[in-house]
C-alpha cells in the first residue's frame, strides 16, 4: 500500500516539476524581461505594496510610449512577503530561469543582504530599494540602491538640531532593519556633530503603545529633543505617547515618515514633527522651476488617479530604481549586462523623486545632501521646515 | 511498517528523487533544484516534529526555534573574525587541528574564523543544552500550556536575536561560507555543485527516514505510540513517560539543528524570522499534512509544498495556502490525506481494473 | 520628575498596554470556560472589530460604526462555530491548537485581501492624540480609561450573565459537565454558539476601543493573540477575572522591565516571566490547583 502512495505523491512530484515551467519568452528575445521582488504582502507590505504598484504603473507607461529604443519591457513581480528565503529563492529563480537583464528591489534591507552576493556572483544587475548603507558599502560592482543614504538624514536632523541649539537628545528605534541602519548612523555621526545620546533605546516594531519608554526618556533630565527611527504604526504611536505625557520637546522622525496618512494617523500630535525627505511630498509648494517638479508632479498625478490612495516616498524609490535600469538600458543601447551595468554607474544628472542622481564606480547609491529638505507638519499638511 | 515494506519505500523514493534529478537535467531546468533541496531540509525538520506530535502526541510551536540555534550558532562561529585574538595562547594551537581556520572572506581579505565542522559540532552541542533545558519542565506541561510554552520559548529566541547585534539583528547574517564535508564533497549553494548538494540532502533525508523508521519501530517506538495513546497507561505499564518524551523532543530539536546548520551553509545566510511563529507554524501544518505520525508522508508531503511555495506558486497567497492546509486537514483527514488518498486510488484502480478474485480469502 | 510620580507613569503605562491584553484575554476564557477550546484565531476577532469600525465609520456616526462592527463579527463567531468547531468535536487538543492557528492566518490574509496593508485608526472616543488626564505627576490618556471600563464592564455583564441568568447557568452547566448538562436538557450546542458569539463580540468591542491608542492594521491579532494568550494563562484559564489581573500584570511586568533593562528585552522579559509561571505553577495564579489535569502524574 504504502508502494503505491510513495509512487502516486512520486509522480505528482514530477508532474509539479514539469508544470513549474515559467513562461519563458526565451525564442522571441524582443521583450527586456526586468525582475522585481517586493514584499507586497506580510510584515513589510507598506513599503513594498506601493513598490509594486508603482512598478507596474511605469512599465504600462513605459511600453505604452514604445518601450526602450522600440523594444517593450516585461516585467517579472515576485512577492517575497519580507521572508529572505523567499528573496533568495526567487532572486535565483530570476537569474537563473527568466535570465532577466536586472532586478528591481527588494523592499527590505535584510533580504537585499542575503542575496547582495548572490546578485554579484552571477552578475546580475541589482537595483535595491532598501536604505541600508552595507548594500553599497563595500561596493559590489553590480549592486546599486535608490534611497537615500541614512547618514545623509542623520546628518540633516543633526544639523537642524544644532541650529535649533539641541545638544542632548533621547534615540527610539524600532527593532527592524530600517530602525537599526538608523540607530547605527544616529550612534556613528552623533559625536562628530557634536550631539549627545543620553537615551538610546529599542523597541519591537509591532509595539502597541510606547507610554514606558516614553517615561523612561522623561526621567532622563536634560533630554531636549526625541529621534525617533521606525516605520508605522509606531511612527504616530510615539507622537501621541510623547503628547499625552506632556513633553513639549521637538519631536524628529526618520524619512519612513513620508506618507500623509501617518500624520492623520498622528492627528495634532504630529504638528510640528521635523523629518528629512525626498521633495515628492511638497511638490505642490515647490516652484516650477525646480528640477524636480515636472517629474514629481506627473507621477504623483498618475499614481493618485490610477491607485486612488496617497503617493509615499517609498513607492518612490521604485520608480527611481526603474528609472536608473531603462536610462541605463537606453543609454548603453544594448541588454549586454556588463555594458548597462557600466552606464548605469556613469549616469549624471539623472532627475529621480528622490532627488538628481550622480553616480561613479564608488558611489552606488548618487543621491548627495541636497537630496533631501528637512520638512515639518504644519495644520496637518507637510511643508518644508524654514528656520 | 515492516522492514520490507521500508525498503521498497526507500528503494521507491530514492528512485523517485533520481528520476527528477535526471528528468531536470534532460529539461535544461537544473535550477530547480535549488529549491528542491532547500525544501529537503525544512522536510527533516518536520520528520523531527512528527515524532514529537505524530508518535508522543504533544504540540511544539516553537521549532523554528531550534532551527534558528542550529543555524545561527554554525553562522555566527565561521563569519565572526577572530584575528584579534591571534597573539593568545591556545589560538595556534586551535589552528592546527583545524577548529579555527583562516579563509578568504567575500571581499579578499583573510579573517580567522571556526571551521564549518566544529562550528556544526558546536550547533548540536548548543541545541541539545538548550532542548534539555527546555525541554523538562515544559513536556510535564500538556495541550494547551505545552503549545503556550512551545510558542513563548520560540519567541523569546526569536527576540533574543531580534535584539543582539552579534546576531546581525534584523538583518541576519549573510556571509557564510561553504561546508566543506568528506572526500571533496561541500554543502554550498554555487550553481557547480548544484547537483551533488541535491544528493547530499536527498541522501541525508533517506538516510534519517531509515533510521528514525527503525526508531519507531523499536522498543522506543512502542512507548512512544503507548504514551500517544493514554499516557496515565503507559505509565501504569512501567515506561518511564517523561525521560522518553524528552529525549524524543531533544532528537527532534537535534533533527532540526542539523536541518538548520546545512541550510544555513546552503543558502550562504540566516535571517531572525527562521525562529519566528510564523514559520514555527509553518512546520506544524506540514507535519499535520504528511499525516503527523507518517514520516514517509510528512516527509514527501512537505518537499512537495514547500518547493511550490519557494517557486513562488502561490504568490501572494503564500501564508494563506499554510493556513487553509492546517484547517482542512485537521478538518477532513486527521491523519493525513495520504490514507484517503490511498483510499480513492484504491477504489478508482478497483473501478477500472475490475475485482480482483480475492485469494487465500483476503480481500 | 521625582521618583514618585515616575514610579506613578510607568505603572500607568503598565495599564495602558496591561488593559489592551486583558481585553483580548477575556475573550480566550470565554471560549475556554464554555468550550474547553483555546482560540488562537481570538486576535483576528478584535482585528476584524477595528477594521470593519473604521469601514463602517466612513458611513455612520462612531457609536453605530462600533455597534455594526461587533454584531457582524459576532455572527462571524457563531458562524465559525457553526460551521466548523461543531464537527471537530471529537478531536483532540492538538487538532484544535491547529485548527485554530490554521483559522488565524486565513482570517489575517483574508483581511490583507479585502482591506489593504494600511494602517488605519478609529477616532478616540473622548479628547484627541494629545489629550491626557494628569493623576498626581503622571498622565494618561482618557482612552484608556475607556478600555479599562469596556474590560469592567465585560467582567461584570459575563458575570452576571453567567451566575443570574437561565441561559448564563445553562452555559455554566457545560462547562462543568457537558453530558449532565445535555441529560438536564440543556442544548449544548447552543450554548457553544452562543460563547463563541459573545466572546467574538467583546474581541470586537476591544477591537473598537484599542484603536485609537494602538492603531488597526491587518497583522495586529497574532501579537495581541499570543499577548493575550499569555495574559489568560497566566491568571488562570477559567476565570474572568483571573484573565483581566493576568493581563494587567503582564502589561506592569513589561513596563518594569523597560524601567530597567533596555527596552528591546521587554517582550523576553515577559515571555520568560510566563514560562517560569507555566514551569512552576501552570494553573496560573488564580486557577484551582486541582481540576482539568494539566501534568500527567
Amino acid at each position: 500500500m504504502k508502494k503505491l502512495l510513495c509512487a502516486v505523491t512520486g509522480i505528482g512530484l514530477l508532474g509539479s516539476l514539469m508544470f513549474t515551467q515559467s513562461v519563458s519568452a526565451q525564442e522571441n528575445s524582443k521583450p527586456i524581461k526586468i525582475g522585481a521582488i517586493f514584499s507586497v504582502s506580510g510584515p513589510a507590505s507598506f513599503l513594498g505594496a506601493p513598490e509594486a504598484k508603482t512598478v507596474k504603473m511605469f512599465v504600462d507607461k513605459l511600453n505604452a510610449a514604445g518601450g526602450i529604443n522600440g523594444r517593450k519591457v516585461e516585467l517579472v513581480l515576485k512577492d517575497s512577503a519580507g521572508n529572505p528565503v523567499s528573496a533568495v529563492s526567487f532572486a535565483k529563480q530570476l537569474i537563473e530561469e527568466d535570465k532577466v537583464l536586472a532586478i528591481i528591489g527588494p523592499s527590505t534591507s535584510g533580504e537585499t543582504m542575503q542575496i547582495k552576493n548572490l546578485c554579484e556572483e552571477n552578475k546580475m544587475i541589482l537595483v535595491s530599494c532598501a536604505a541600508a548603507e552595507v548594500i553599497v558599502n563595500p561596493v559590489a560592482k553590480f549592486v546599486f540602491k535608490t534611497p537615500q543614504k541614512d547618514s545623509q538624514a542623520v546628518t540633516w536632523i543633526y544639523r537642524t538640531m544644532k541650529e535649533k541649539g539641541i545638544t542632548k537628545i533621547a534615540v527610539l528605534s524600532s527593532n527592524d532593519g530600517f530602525g537599526n541602519a538608523g540607530k547605527k548612523q544616529l550612534e556613528d555621526l552623533a559625536q562628530m556633530e557634536g550631539i549627545q545620546i543620553l537615551v538610546n533605546e529599542v523597541y519591537d516594531k509591532q509595539v502597541t503603545d510606547l507610554t514606558d519608554i516614553l517615561t523612561k526618556v522623561k526621567a532622563a533630565a536634560g533630554v531636549q529633543a526625541v529621534v525617533n527611527w521606525s516605520i508605522v504604526p509606531a511612527q504616530s504611536i510615539v507622537a501621541k505617547n510623547l503628547r499625552q505625557l506632556g513633553m513639549d520637546v521637538p519631536l524628529f522622525q526618520s524619512h519612513g515618515f513620508g506618507n500623509p496618512k501617518y500624520v492623520q494617523q498622528a492627528g495634532v500630535a504630529a504638528e510640528g514633527t521635523l523629518f528629512p525627505a525626498g521633495r515628492l511630498l511638497i511638490v505642490d509648494g515647490l516652484p516650477d522651476s525646480h528640477p524636480q517638479k515636472k517629474l514629481l508632479a506627473t507621477y504623483k498625478k498618475d499614481y493618485e488617479d490610477l491607485y486612488k490612495e496617497d503617493v509615499s516616498t517609498f513607492g518612490g524609490h521604485a520608480y527611481d530604481a526603474m528609472l536608473v535600469v531603462t536610462e541605463g538600458i537606453r543609454k548603453a543601447g544594448s541588454v549586454d549586462p556588463e555594458k548597462v551595468r557600466t552606464a548605469i554607474e556613469n549616469l549624471q544628472g539623472l532627475v529621480g523623486t528622490a532627488g538628481i542622481f550622480n553616480f561613479s564606480a564608488a558611489d552606488h547609491t548618487g543621491l548627495a545632501l541636497d537630496a533631501f529638505e528637512m520638512l515639518t507638519v504644519k495644520d496637518g499638511k507637510f511643508c518644508a521646515y524654514t528656520k | 511498517m515492516s522492514k520490507y515494506t521500508q525498503l521498497w519505500a526507500g528503494g521507491l523514493l530514492a528512485a523517485i528523487l533520481v528520476a527528477a534529478q535526471l528528468l531536470l537535467r534532460v529539461t535544461g531546468k537544473d535550477y530547480c533544484l535549488t529549491q528542491l533541496t532547500m525544501s529537503v531540509y525544512y522536510a527533516i525538520v518536520v520528520l523531527g516534529l512528527c515524532l514529537v506530535m505524530g508518535y508522543a502526541g504533544q504540540v511544539s510551536l516553537g521549532h523554528g526555534a531550534f532551527f534558528a540555534i542550529g543555524g545561527y550558532t554554525s553562522a555566527i562561529l565561521t563569519t565572526a573574525d577572530f584575528s584579534r585574538f591571534q597573539s593568545l595562547a591556545g589560538v595556534g594551537w586551535l589552528k592546527s587541528i583545524h577548529i579555527l581556520e583562516v579563509r578568504q572572506n567575500l571581499f579578499g581579505s583573510p579573517v580567522t574564523t571556526v571551521s564549518p565542522w566544529a562550528a556544526f559540532l558546536a550547533a548540536m552541542v548548543v541545541t541539545l543544552v538548550i532542548a534539555a533545558v527546555i525541554g523538562y519542565p515544559a513536556l510535564r506541561l500538556k495541550g494547551h500550556y505545552l503549545a503556550m510554552a512551545t510558542l513563548g520559548f520560540g519567541l523569546i529566541v526569536n527576540k533574543l536575536i531580534l535584539g543582539s547585534s552579534i546576531a546581525g539583528a534584523a538583518d541576519g547574517i549573510s556571509d557564510v561560507p561553504p561546508f566543506a564535508l568528506l572526500g571533496g564533497l561541500m554543502v554550498s549553494g554555487k550553481s557547480p555543485v548544484r547537483v551533488q548538494n541535491y544528493y547530499i540532502a536527498c541522501g541525508l533525508l533517506l538516510l534519517l527516514l531509515v533510521l528514525l523508521g527503525n526508531l519507531v519501530r523499536s522498543r522506543m517506538g512502542r512507548a512512544l505510540r503507548a504514551i500517544h495513546d493514554r499516557e496515565t497507561a503507559a505509565n501504569a505499564m512501567g515506561i518511564n513517560t517523561s525521560a522518553v518524551k524528552l529525549k524524543v523532543f531533544v532528537l527532534s530539536a537535534l533533527l532540526a539543528a542539523l536541518a538548520g546548520v546545512l541550510f544555513t551553509h546552503y543558502t550562504g545566510g540566516i535571517g531572525p524570522s527562521e525562529a519566528g511563529p510564523l514559520k514555527s507554524v509553518r512546520y506544524v501544518a506540514l507535519a499535520a499534512a504528511g499525516g503527523m505520525a507518517n514520516l514517509w508522508g510528512a516527509a514527501v508531503v512537505s518537499t512537495l509544498i514547500n518547493y511550490l511555495s519557494l517557486r513562488d506558486w502561490f504568490g501572494s497567497f503564500d501564508q494563506a495556502v499554510f493556513g487553509v492546509i492546517l484547517i482542512l486537514i485537521i478538518a477532513l483527514a486527521p491523519d493525513g490525506p495520504l490514507p484517503p488518498l490511498a483510499l480513492w486510488v484504491r477504489r478508482a484502480a478497483r473501478r477500472v481494473f475490475g475485482q480482483r478474485r480475492p485469494r487465500h480469502g483476503a480481500a | 520628575m521625582d521618583s514618585g510620580d515616575l514610579a506613578l507613569q510607568y505603572f500607568l503605562s503598565g495599564i495602558t498596554k496591561g488593559s489592551i491584553y486583558a481585553v483580548v484575554a477575556i475573550g480566550f476564557n470565554l471560549i475556554y470556560s464554555a468550550t474547553g477550546i483555546l482560540n488562537f484565531a481570538q486576535g483576528e476577532f478584535v482585528m476584524l472589530g477595528g477594521m470593519l469600525a473604521v469601514t463602517l465609520a466612513q458611513f455612520v456616526p462612531l457609536p453605530v460604526a462600533v455597534a455594526g462592527a461587533v454584531v457582524v463579527v459576532a455572527c462571524l463567531g457563531c458562524l465559525l462555530e457553526v460551521s466548523l468547531f461543531r464537527k471537530l468535536r471529537r478531536h483532540s487538543v492538538m487538532h484544535m491548537v491547529i485548527i485554530t492557528i490554521g483559522l488565524s492566518i486565513v482570517i489575517q490574509e483574508a483581511a490583507l485581501h479585502l482591506w489593504d496593508e494600511k494602517v488605519r485608526s478609529l477616532p478616540y472616543f473622548t479628547g484627541n492624540e494629545v489629550t491626557s488626564l494628569r493623576i498626581l505627576g503622571a498622565a494618561i490618556s482618557p482612552q484608556v480609561l475607556w478600555v479599562l471600563g469596556t474590560v469592567a464592564i465585560g467582567v461584570a455583564l459575563l458575570h452576571g450573565f453567567l451566575k443570574f441568568t437561565l441561559v448564563g447557568r445553562a452555559m455554566r452547566a457545560c462547562s462543568s459537565n457537558a453530558e449532565a448538562a445535555m441529560l438536564a436538557g440543556i442544548n449544548t450546542s447552543n450554548m457553544r454558539t452562543l460563547s463563541f458569539g459573545l466572546s467574538a463580540a467583546l474581541g470586537a468591542l476591544a477591537g473598537c476601543v484599542i484603536s485609537p491608542i494602538t492603531l488597526t492594521h491587518y497583522e495586529m491579532g497574532a501579537p495581541l493573540a499570543i499577548k493575550g494568550f499569555a495574559a489568560a494563562i497566566l491568571g488562570g484559564l477559567g476565570n474572568p477575572m483571573a484573565a483581566v489581573l493576568g493581563g494587567l500584570l503582564v502589561g506592569v511586568a513589561e513596563a518594569a522591565a523597560v524601567s530597567r533593562l533596555p527596552a528591546a528585552y521587554n517582550d523576553v522579559a515577559a515571555f520568560a516571566i510566563l514560562l517560569a509561571v507555566l514551569f512552576v505553577r501552570p494553573h496560573g495564579l488564580l486557577g484551582a490547583a486541582s481540576g482539568d489535569s494539566v501534568r500527567e502524574c
